[in-house]
């Protein structure tokens, strides 16, 4: 399983399990990170934070928290 | 005399919406003038609230805390639940933005579950066309049932017709039947039961399909109130339940973007996949890892020269109006006054208040700049590029944010640490604000480089801010090796799209920081500055025989360890513990100078004598270096 944080810019995926620590996981549902969502990652420079877009809103993720989001990444012409 | 005031509302309204949906803009442009700013009981969360009329009716706003969802993580989330359930109003204006919809809803979707009519307030569409995405209001209000009325409120563009539906609601409320979200299909079951367990027996005023949801989303305020309302072998009974189905909260909440996915379907048309928009254009350069940091620093830079050199000879006008023309002026009028009161008023109160005065140009320029960062989203961009430095001192990028407003004044950059969700990281930002060199601050060291460093002036001035800043860094660093242990907080946080400023909520902003300042540091420095007056002036004739004068020459040993020989630098130094911006106002007042003089550019005099004061009294260091 990938996770978000080592995705390149401009990827696709979609989510498949967030971070085990509750509290975390429902600051990232609220702001729109949930199983299933589909993500683009706008910005990952392979350090410091990332932007993704997801759910219509764009959002800055610490890396740290980046790489306990578990996603699927979506091949190129988005098949399902 | 407002009379309208007087009169109580007829008509709650309250204001709901996350952040960066523009509800501030929406507030002041509902209520003008008309606002209150105070506190939720007990809380140290601000609460605004305002008032206006509307076809013959008076409303009542109260303007909720700005939150993603309320679920009782923050303080903030459970202020605004807490007021809906136990004092409903009677109808909530749910704000979202246009260019976020699906993320927006999510509020809404918990806002459903509460025993409140609701409208939308559908914002900001100007901001999403500009952005490629249009979303069609009349869709989406009958897919979700309730009325939704598109709003510019940048341009006050839809309002009246929002208060109308907001009033429709209200007085029809049947019409309200609303679609709402419900929980993936697998744990219904336990949803039912948890219902049942419950029923009959949930306290005043918390609907039980609300309470049962909430325990299942392992809500632990929630599950308090239910403990104590429910006999024992229920609540075990409940509580086994909880234990066993921990994840439940993933599907309440998958729950609510399905919900989500179906209201939005037909109503939104988004631009292609890979369509580059503004906010991709200007994000290329300003969240660069290097060019955002380089844009970062001449925003800051820039921030810095307009502050300084527009403010700057407005403040030196001022001080001279107010303790020249003005104190003179006051002088006369006072002339047949007893001593002592013209003493007070004119060298005591009036010297403090200028202080206090002429520090507003500074601010007012200092705000203004900073407001119009912020409206235009660009502050966030600034948590963004300084994250990975944040984190040398255990601190994310949005500890940025506040140190940032400390440049102006210590004060709101203090409250502005609200924002930032984890307790640790929070107390760590509110202990190193201090640190942050802010105008008053920078006027004490602007008065001091001048006396005693003349024309590197700038150069001192320089080094002491960076040294300033250096400082910050090491006491961050140190206190999270040392107190926290290096522990790491999460950086999570929206990046708005970027849009064109309203000067409105720019307004606001400054007037409520100023205001902050006034009320907080304002009048604790007049009463200083009095006090010192008073200080030393009695009972002698003059400073060296008053009660400062005495007891700052007891502790005159303990300063001359500093190099601060005299005891006259001593009592102002410690007048600074208070405010800042005191040590030079008591300067004035010890040397015999007016205090409002030596802020401003006429400070020379005191300067020099101060300057004076100091060289002779390095004794420690003159025997050193022989």
């Amino acid at each position: 399983m990938t996770s978000l944080a080592q995705l390149p810019p401009h990827s696709h995926c979609v989510v498949a399990s967030l971070p085990r620590s509750r509290g975390l996981a429902k600051r990232l549902i609220a702001l729109g990170l949930t199983p299933g969502a589909d993500v683009c990652v706008l910005q990952n420079w392979g350090r410091g934070p990332l932007i993704v877009e997801v759910h219509g809103a764009r959002l800055a993720l610490g890396r740290g928290q980046a790489a306990r989001v578990e996603v699927e990444p979506e091949s190129q012409p988005a098949g399902d | 005399m407002e009379l309208s005031g007087e009169r109580p509302p007829e008509v709650i309204l309250a204001l709901a919406g996350q952040p960066n949906v523009g509800k501030s803009t929406v507030f002041n442009a509902l209520t003008g003038q008309d606002q209150h700013v105070g506190n939720w009981a007990g809380k140290t969360v601000e609460k605004m609230t305002g008032h206006f009329d509307h076809s013959g009716r008076r409303f009542e706003i109260v303007d909720l805390p700005g939150t993603y969802s309320l679920t009782s993580g923050s303080e903030e989330e459970r202020i605004a639940r807490d007021y809906l359930i136990q004092d409903p109003p009677d109808a909530v204006i749910a704000l979202v933005n246009a260019a976020s919809l699906e993320r927006n809803l999510y509020l809404l979707a918990e806002l459903l579950l509460l025993p409140v009519p609701i409208v939308v307030g559908l914002n900001m569409v100007d901001v999403a066309a500009s952005h490629g995405t249009h979303v069609e209001a009349h869709v989406l209000q009958a897919a979700l049932g309730l009325p939704v009325v598109e709003l510019v409120a940048s341009k006050g563009k839809g309002l009246r017709e929002l208060i109308d539906a907001a009033q429709t609601v209200i007085d029809h409320p049947d019409s309200f039947q609303p679609s709402r979200p419900e929980i993936r299909p697998n744990h219904q079951p336990v949803l039912t039961e948890i219902e049942e367990l419950l029923a009959g027996r949930s306290p005043a005023g918390y609907p039980p399909q609300w309470l049962a949801l909430k325990l299942l989303e392992g809500d632990t305020d929630v599950a308090e109130v239910v403990r104590e309302a429910v006999p024992g072998d229920v609540w075990e009974r409940v509580y086994s339940i909880l234990v066993e189905h921990d994840d439940a909260y993933l599907d309440i909440a998958g729950g609510r973007y399905d919900w989500i996915a179906r209201m939005v379907r037909a109503a939104v048309v988004r631009p292609r996949r890979g369509v580059t928009v503004i906010t991709d254009r200007i994000d290329r350069v300003a969240t660069h890892p290097f060019w955002g940091l380089v844009v970062l620093l001449a925003a800051l830079a820039a921030l810095f020269a307009v502050t300084y050199s527009v403010a700057g000879p407005a403040t030196s006008a001022l001080s001279e109006l107010i303790s020249g023309t003005f104190s003179d002026w006051l002088r006369g009028v006072m002339d047949g006054a007893p001593e002592w009161l013209s003493g007070l008023i004119i060298d005591g109160i009036v010297a403090g208040a200028g202080t206090v005065l002429s520090f507003i140009p500074i601010l007012i320029v200092f705000f203004a700049a900073l407001g119009l960062l912020e409206d235009v989203g660009y502050m966030a961009r600034t948590a963004y590029v300084m994250d990975r430095y944040m984190h040398w001192m255990g601190l994310h990028g949005k500890s940025c944010m506040p140190l940032l407003l400390g440049f102006g004044c210590n004060v709101p950059a203090v409250l502005g640490t609200r924002i930032i969700e984890e307790r640790r990281a929070r107390l760590l930002t509110m202990i190193l604000t201090p640190f942050v060199p802010c105008a008053g601050r920078l006027a004490v060291l602007t008065f001091l480089g001048a006396a005693f460093f003349g024309r590197s002036a700038s150069w001192a001035l320089a080094a002491l801010v960076g040294g300033n800043l250096v400082l910050l860094g090491l006491i961050g660093l140190a206190v999270n090796k040392l107190v926290f242990k290096g522990e790491r907080s999460a950086f999570i946080m929206e990046m708005p799209l970027y849009h064109s400023p309203n000067l409105r909520t720019i307004g606001m902003y400054v007037w409520r920081n100023i205001w902050a300042f006034v009320r907080k540091a304002g009048t604790l420095i007049v009463i200083i500055s009095a006090l010192v007056w008073a200080l030393s002036t009695y009972p002698g004739s003059d400073p060296e025989s008053s009660v400062l004068g005495i007891v700052g020459r007891f502790v005159e040993p303990v300063g001359a360890v500093m190099g601060l020989g005299d005891w006259r630098l001593i009592v102002a130094l410690v007048s600074g513990f208070v405010a800042k911006e005191n040590s030079v106002a008591t300067l004035g007042v010890l040397f015999g100078s007016g205090a409002g003089e030596a802020v401003g550019a006429a400070g020379a005099g005191l300067a020099a004598k101060v300057a004076a004061a100091m060289t002779p009294a390095g004794g420690p260091r003159s025997s050193s270096s022989r």
